[in-house]
């Protein structure tokens, strides 16, 4: 499984910590685009904790970390 | 020592209470996250600030801005903490630009100094602050709130961390933000600036988040 972990907001409606199916998700993009996350409301998107675009593969084992942006002051 | 240092001793040492006196910061912006840096500042000791900003006190800023008062709505937020300044602690030297942060005045605001704070509001004027940065050789200490979320980190001139945290095209959406979030934000903000003025290690380019509703903290590198 991919775990999916959602910080902030983006925990609304959706929850904190995700396990998503590995055969129908082969980016971060996918992930975004299954759980309806516009790529505009993600400021950090981490793969195994390193920096990372929707258009990174992702596979079985992976665990994904969406931040959104914080930016006011 | 003079005594209203004293309760810095036990947590920082006799010379570094002096190399902060020597030191000089620029705090870009004197809203939500500025005031309180600045106050922060001000009462550790940091002998020089100079803090900007163009605009004017309203009253949706009451809920979370300490330089902020009903009787200094209109006011200029900049001239608000000029006046915090010489109230706190009148040995520091103050320098209040009443400007916003712009491509024009960037480099020359904070050219000289050993430090820069992120107090801004906006990616925009961030960008320009972490340009001017890096072309002055200056670290900044960026600070961000949203909600009940705050993050800080140090960027080293020229690392280019600012676009990796606020990607091309990113939206900030939400503006709320409420009492203890931008308080929070600056003190992680100033904690790793007084390291970075006393030459303690400092780790660069890992950003601190934490999520006051959940009380999930967590750093990324």
């Amino acid at each position: 499984m991919i775990e999916v972990r959602l910080f902030a907001t983006l925990r609304d409606g959706r929850g904190k910590v995700l396990q998503m199916d590995p055969a129908v998700i082969s980016t971060a993009g996918d992930i975004l685009q299954k759980l309806e996350i516009p790529a505009e409301t993600v400021a950090i998107l981490l793969i195994n904790g390193f920096h990372s675009k929707p258009e990174n593969p992702v596979q079985d084992g992976d665990v994904v970390s969406l931040f959104p942006p914080v930016g006011g002051g | 020592m003079e005594e209203r240092y004293i309760r810095n001793l036990g947590a920082l040492t006799e010379e570094e209470c002096a190399a902060l006196r020597g030191k000089r910061v620029f705090v870009a912006g004197c809203g939500g996250l500025g005031g309180y840096l600045i106050e922060m500042l001000l009462r550790i000791g940091v002998g020089s600030i100079r803090a900007a900003d163009g605009d004017a006190f309203e009253a949706s800023n009451l809920n979370r801005q300490l330089l902020s008062a009903p009787t200094l709505l209109g006011e200029k937020k900049a001239a608000a903490a000029a006046e915090r300044a010489a109230a706190v602690n009148p040995e520091v030297r103050f320098e209040a630009v009443e400007e916003f942060v712009t491509e024009e005045n960037a480099r020359s605001l904070v050219r000289g100094c050993d430090a820069v704070l992120d107090a801004l509001d906006n990616i925009p004027s961030r960008r320009i602050l972490a340009q001017a940065c890096a072309d002055e050789g200056i670290p900044l200490v960026h600070g961000a709130i949203c909600g009940w979320v705050a993050q800080a980190a140090v960027f080293m001139p020229g690392d280019g961390l600012l676009d990796t945290i606020y990607p091309e095209g990113v939206n900030l959406g939400s503006k709320a933000s409420l009492s203890f979030t931008p308080p929070f934000c600056a003190a992680m903000q100033t904690a790793l600036c007084v390291r970075l003025l006393t030459g303690r290690p400092v780790e660069t380019g890992k950003l601190y988040y934490a999520d006051l509703l959940t009380m999930d903290f967590e750093s990324v590198r």
